[in-house]
Order: C-alpha cells, then sequence, then structure tokens
C-alpha cells in the first residue's frame, strides 16, 4: 500500500508542506479524504437544520400572509370555517409550562441541595442515578400513566381538595372531570425534575469548597452556608437548568396531549380542560385535509421551534461557564 | 432576643430546611419507584407469548398481539441508527480533531439548537420533506425523523470522548509518521471505543420512546408492513393509539407495550452505564 511506504518520506518532507507535491502527496496518504468526509459531515448537520427552518417557513406562507399577526391574538379554531387563531394553544402551552415550574423547581433545587450539600457521595450518586433514569422514560409512556394513574387520583383527591380549600378563587372554580390543565402540569413538572435536580447537581458540586468553609468558619450554620454562599454561588447555573426544563416543557408533546383535554378555549380554571401547541399538531395535522389548516399548523409548529430555541439559548447562555454540560443527563 | 435564642432559632431553621431537602429527595425518588413498580406490575401482568408474536385483533375481539408494531419499532430504529450515527460520529469527529474555529463554533451551535427542537417539529420536518412529496407515510420518514433527532447527541458524545483521550497518544501516532487518518483510525478512535459506544447505546435509549414524531411520518398499521415504503405500527405509538381507545383489552396491551419498551431502555440504559463506569474513561458520568 502507498500509505506504508509514504509514511516515512511524508515525515521526513513535513517542514516544506506547500504547494501541489505536498497536496499530493496527503490525498495519496488519505488525509484529504478523511478531512473531506469529516467536514461534509459537519457541513450536513448544518444544512439539515438549515433545510428544517426553511421547510417550516416556506410551509406556512398560507396562513402567514392570511392572518398575519392576528394569528397570535385571535381564539378561533375552526377548521370548517377556515378560521385560524393560535391564542388557546399559546395560553395553554405557557400556563402548562410555569405550573409544571412552580411545582418542579423547589422540589428539584431542594433535592439537589440535598444531593450534593448533604448525602454522602455514594448515596447522592445512587439517587441521581436514578432520577436521572426516570428521564430516560419516554413521554408517552408519563402519558400513560398520567391517563390511568395520576389523573383519577388528582380527580378523587386533589381536585375536590383544592375546591374544597381554594375553590373561591377564579383558578380552581367550575367542574372538574380530571383530564385539565392542573393534570397536564403536574405530568409535565414529573417530567423536568431529573433534568432540574442533575443539572443543579453538578453546578452546585462545582461550587468551591473553600466558600462552604469560608461561611461555615465565621459561624454560619449549614443551612446558611448552603443558602447564602452556595446556592448564590451557582445562581446562573441553577437559573440555566429552568430555563432548560422550561424548554423541555414548552414543546412536550405525548403526555401533555393525553391529559389535557384537548379543547381549544382559554379558561381562567386550571380545572378546565386546555389544549397545547404540541398537542394540537399532534392530534390534528393527520387529519388537516386542506392546505391552509396543515399550514396553520406547520405555523404552529415554526412557533414552538422559535420559542424552544430562545429559551434553549438562554439556558445555555446561563449553564455555559458554570459547568461542563453533560450530554448524557440532557 | 438574646444572642442564645438567635442561635436556637437560628439552629432549627437549619434543621428544618435540611430536613425538607432530604423530603424532596424522597419525594422525587419514590415517583421514580413508584413508576417502575407500577408498570412492572401492571404490564407483566398482561404480557403473554401473543402479544410477541400474533398481529392485532380486529376492534371488538380479545387477545392478539403487538408483533408488528416491535418489528415495525426495530426497524425505524435501525434505519435511525444508520442515518443519525454515521452523521453524527463523523461530525463529532470533526469537532474534536479538525474544528476550524469559526465553522467549528458554527457547528456545535447549530448542534445544540437541533438538539433542543421539539420531536413533534422534527415530525414536521420529516413530514415535508418526506410524506409530502412522495404523498403516503413510510417507515423510512419515521426512520429520517428519529435519525434526525440521533444526530446531536452522537456528535456531543463522540467530541467529548474524543477529547478525553490524552493528546500524548495523538503525538506518539503522529511522530511515528503516521498519516493523520490513521492516528485517528487506528490510535484515537480506538482510546475512545467505550465511550463512544456507551454515547450511541445511550442516544438510541433516548430515541427509542419517540412517539411524537412517528405519528405522521411512519404513522400506523394494523398489519405487517412490507419493505420501508409503507406505513408501519411501532411500539410507541401503538400504546398512544390504545391509551386513548375505549377498549380495556386495548388497555391492557397499552400497559404490556409500555413495560416491553421501558424494559428495553432502562436495559440499554443500565448497560451502557455500567460499561462506562468500568472502562474508567472518567468522561461524561
Amino acid at each position: 500500500m502507498t500509505i506504508a511506504a509514504s509514511a516515512p518520506t511524508q515525515a521526513k518532507a513535513r517542514v516544506p508542506d506547500s504547494g501541489a507535491r505536498a497536496l499530493v502527496r496527503r490525498l495519496f496518504s488519505g488525509d484529504e479524504i478523511a478531512r473531506a468526509l469529516v467536514t461534509g459531515s459537519a457541513a450536513l448537520i448544518l444544512v439539515l437544520t438549515a433545510l428544517l427552518v426553511q421547510e417550516l417557513w416556506m410551509n406556512s406562507a398560507l396562513p402567514r400572509a392570511k392572518f398575519g399577526w392576528h394569528f397570535f391574538v385571535t381564539s378561533v379554531w375552526d377548521a370548517n370555517a377556515g378560521q385560524f387563531g393560535a391564542l388557546p394553544f399559546l395560553y395553554g402551552t405557557c400556563v402548562t409550562s410555569l405550573e409544571a415550574l412552580l411545582i418542579a423547581v423547589p422540589l428539584g433545587v431542594g433535592a439537589a441541595i440535598f444531593l450534593s450539600e448533604l448525602a454522602p457521595p455514594r448515596l447522592s450518586d445512587a439517587l441521581t442515578f436514578c432520577i436521572e433514569l426516570l428521564a430516560a422514560v419516554p413521554s408517552v409512556i408519563y402519558g400513560l400513566i398520567g391517563i390511568f394513574v395520576m389523573m383519577p387520583l388528582i380527580k378523587d383527591y386533589l381536585g375536590p381538595a383544592l375546591k374544597a380549600t381554594l375553590g373561591w378563587s377564579p383558578l380552581f372554580s367550575g367542574p372538574f372531570y380530571g383530564v385539565s390543565v392542573l393534570s397536564a402540569g403536574i405530568v409535565l413538572a414529573v417530567m423536568i425534575l431529573p433534568f432540574i435536580v442533575s443539572v443543579s447537581r453538578q453546578v452546585l458540586l462545582a461550587v468551591p469548597g473553600d466558600q462552604r468553609e469560608g461561611a461555615l468558619a465565621l459561624g454560619a450554620t449549614k443551612w446558611e452556608t448552603t443558602w447564602k454562599v452556595v446556592v448564590p454561588y451557582a445562581r446562573r447555573g441553577i437559573y440555566g437548568s429552568v430555563f432548560l426544563a422550561l424548554a423541555r416543557a414548552l414543546g412536550e408533546t405525548m403526555a401533555v396531549t393525553m391529559v389535557i383535554g384537548n379543547a381549544p378555549q382559554i379558561k381562567a380554571s386550571l380545572l378546565a380542560p386546555g389544549y397545547s401547541i404540541a398537542a394540537v399538531i399532534a392530534n390534528e395535522f393527520t387529519e388537516a385535509t386542506y392546505d391552509l389548516y396543515v399550514q396553520s399548523l406547520i405555523e404552529l409548529g415554526l412557533v414552538l421551534f422559535a420559542l424552544t430555541i430562545i429559551i434553549n439559548g438562554l439556558a445555555r447562555l446561563l449553564v455555559a461557564g458554570t459547568t461542563r454540560f453533560s450530554v448524557n443527563s440532557a | 432576643m438574646t444572642e442564645a435564642d438567635r442561635l436556637k432559632v437560628r439552629r432549627l431553621i437549619n434543621g428544618v430546611m435540611l430536613t425538607s431537602t432530604g423530603v424532596c429527595t424522597v419525594l422525587i425518588a419514590s415517583v421514580l419507584l413508584f413508576i417502575l413498580g407500577y408498570l412492572l406490575v401492571k404490564g407483566a401482568r398482561n404480557l403473554n407469548v401473543a402479544f410477541f408474536t400474533e398481529l392485532p385483533k380486529p376492534v371488538g375481539e380479545a387477545g392478539g398481539g403487538l408483533a408488528n408494531a416491535i418489528v415495525g419499532s426495530a426497524k425505524i430504529l435501525a434505519i435511525a441508527t444508520l442515518i443519525g450515527v454515521p452523521v453524527g460520529f463523523l461530525g463529532g469527529v470533526y469537532l474534536a480533531e479538525y474544528g476550524s474555529r469559526g465553522f467549528a463554533f458554527a457547528v456545535r451551535y447549530v448542534t445544540d439548537l437541533l438538539n433542543g427542537v421539539p420531536s413533534i417539529v422534527i415530525g414536521i420536518f420529516a413530514y415535508t420533506l418526506i410524506v409530502a412529496k412522495v404523498k403516503h407515510f413510510s417507515t423510512l420518514a419515521g426512520g429520517l425523523a428519529i435519525g434526525l433527532m440521533m444526530i446531536p447527541i452522537a456528535v456531543r458524545s463522540t467530541e467529548e470522548f474524543l477529547r478525553n483521550v490524552p493528546n500524548g497518544l495523538r503525538e506518539g501516532a503522529l511522530a511515528l509518521g503516521t498519516p493523520k487518518w490513521r492516528a485517528l483510525a487506528t490510535v484515537v478512535i480506538p482510546a475512545a471505543k467505550d465511550g463512544i459506544i456507551t454515547g450511541i447505546m445511550l442516544n438510541l435509549a433516548r430515541v427509542a420512546g419517540e412517539t411524537a414524531p412517528l405519528l405522521f411520518t411512519s404513522f400506523s398499521n394494523r398489519y405487517w408492513s412490507p419493505g420501508l415504503q409503507h406505513e408501519t405500527a411501532s411500539l410507541p405509538v401503538m400504546i398512544y393509539t390504545y391509551a386513548l381507545a375505549p377498549y380495556d383489552d386495548w388497555h391492557r396491551q397499552a400497559w404490556a407495550a409500555g413495560f416491553v419498551l421501558l424494559m428495553f431502555i432502562l436495559l440499554i440504559n443500565v448497560s451502557a452505564r455500567t460499561l462506562l463506569a468500568r472502562s474508567r474513561h472518567g468522561g461524561g458520568r
């Protein structure tokens, strides 16, 4: 083979590595081919992503021309009349995601504090392993458990309890059938917990030990050290984990579709059924019979794409620098 | 309030708050145990041989299985791996070994961006790219959608594990006069092999349960799907359809399918993580 033969000469001739002869030699050694192959693959990723944006944009031209910005502020979604307004879906997506954050952030950050500050390393690793396995459970299985286990529990216990205590507020008024914005938010909360715990824990573990020692030496209790020194030090990374979780929650499809009730309406009550962007795409895409309908759904997809890009960008900006991102947990 | 009182209050707050962080952890861990346990019991109880060997029975008839969905899922995942892993792996090699500053930054940035795209949007993309053009659903379109989802993780895990390979190995190989590509193929990549394989396994586990991108790409099918050009059943989509259907027998099959899917995912996940822990490369986790 030429490779074996050319290898020593190439080593000798490395210094004047320019010009046509060097190029020919490098071509023979395979280096240019390898470089072209890997660079091409990298470029392909750029091309595919550009194509993704282009397809979404081109295939949502009809509703953009017909409705313009009204698409986002009207709430009539009527396929028979050819009227498409995205407001109920935007509302449902935002409310369920915020509700999930309200539940998951305190729990998740609490658990992250325990795992990084209190638990012995071996226990911490074991529990983190378990919690990260939760992240591996597919969305559709959360949906399955949501429908058959969590929703009956919410319907029989949590719903009546909320109505009895907080029924005076518009948030918890009206009839309650189980499928609701509330149920969707709770299922979402369970789904995003692993991300908050695992990223926050990494960020907390990255806080230098002398920060803790300094605070303890000044006479602070363990909690004061954690809450007033360690957590503020890791603040940016924790915010990052929250944004990361938010981006997940916004785009989450299956579990939400299965428990939210799929009613395109805006109700103040969390006990009423709602709808989310991802859910309406999942439900209606194959049923959409004419172009304007399909393209309205694709425009919703574009909105979801833009939302998650922005939130993810913020998350990465915040987490970068405080800790190395772990591909395995994200 | 005296100093001693204040100290008492501080100690009390300390105790209460530290305990509540423990409670948070226990709560989350117990949710996991509950989900696993419930699926295990409920799924295993509804599992039988017919589930793996038979086609779905017509609506209303009891029995039958999801053999076509299992094969469908396997086909989709195989196509996805064939698309996602090579592109992602080579892209990762580029970032770790070749990357020039500006272009590599763009590739890394876009890869992260692609990783954050919701799976349903990837489904739309595969739909407009293939299904809308050939005018029918297909296994191929589903495989492409899932394959796209595999690319970003493949890129980043390959890059990470290649970066963990000590530079001395590269220098040693190059100093012997080996061309760069041979140094990579015979020294650097083999050194990172365990990590890269782990990354691929975790990647596969992550996408195996994806449902949203399949809804309007590979769609569903109550019969066998020959070749790659026809719509096909898949386990995740069947779980979704069966869970929402009004028949008890379908609910039971949905639990069984959920059990099989989750066992597959957890098995890959746990074995990948043990492989990584044993090979002591130290990267990732």
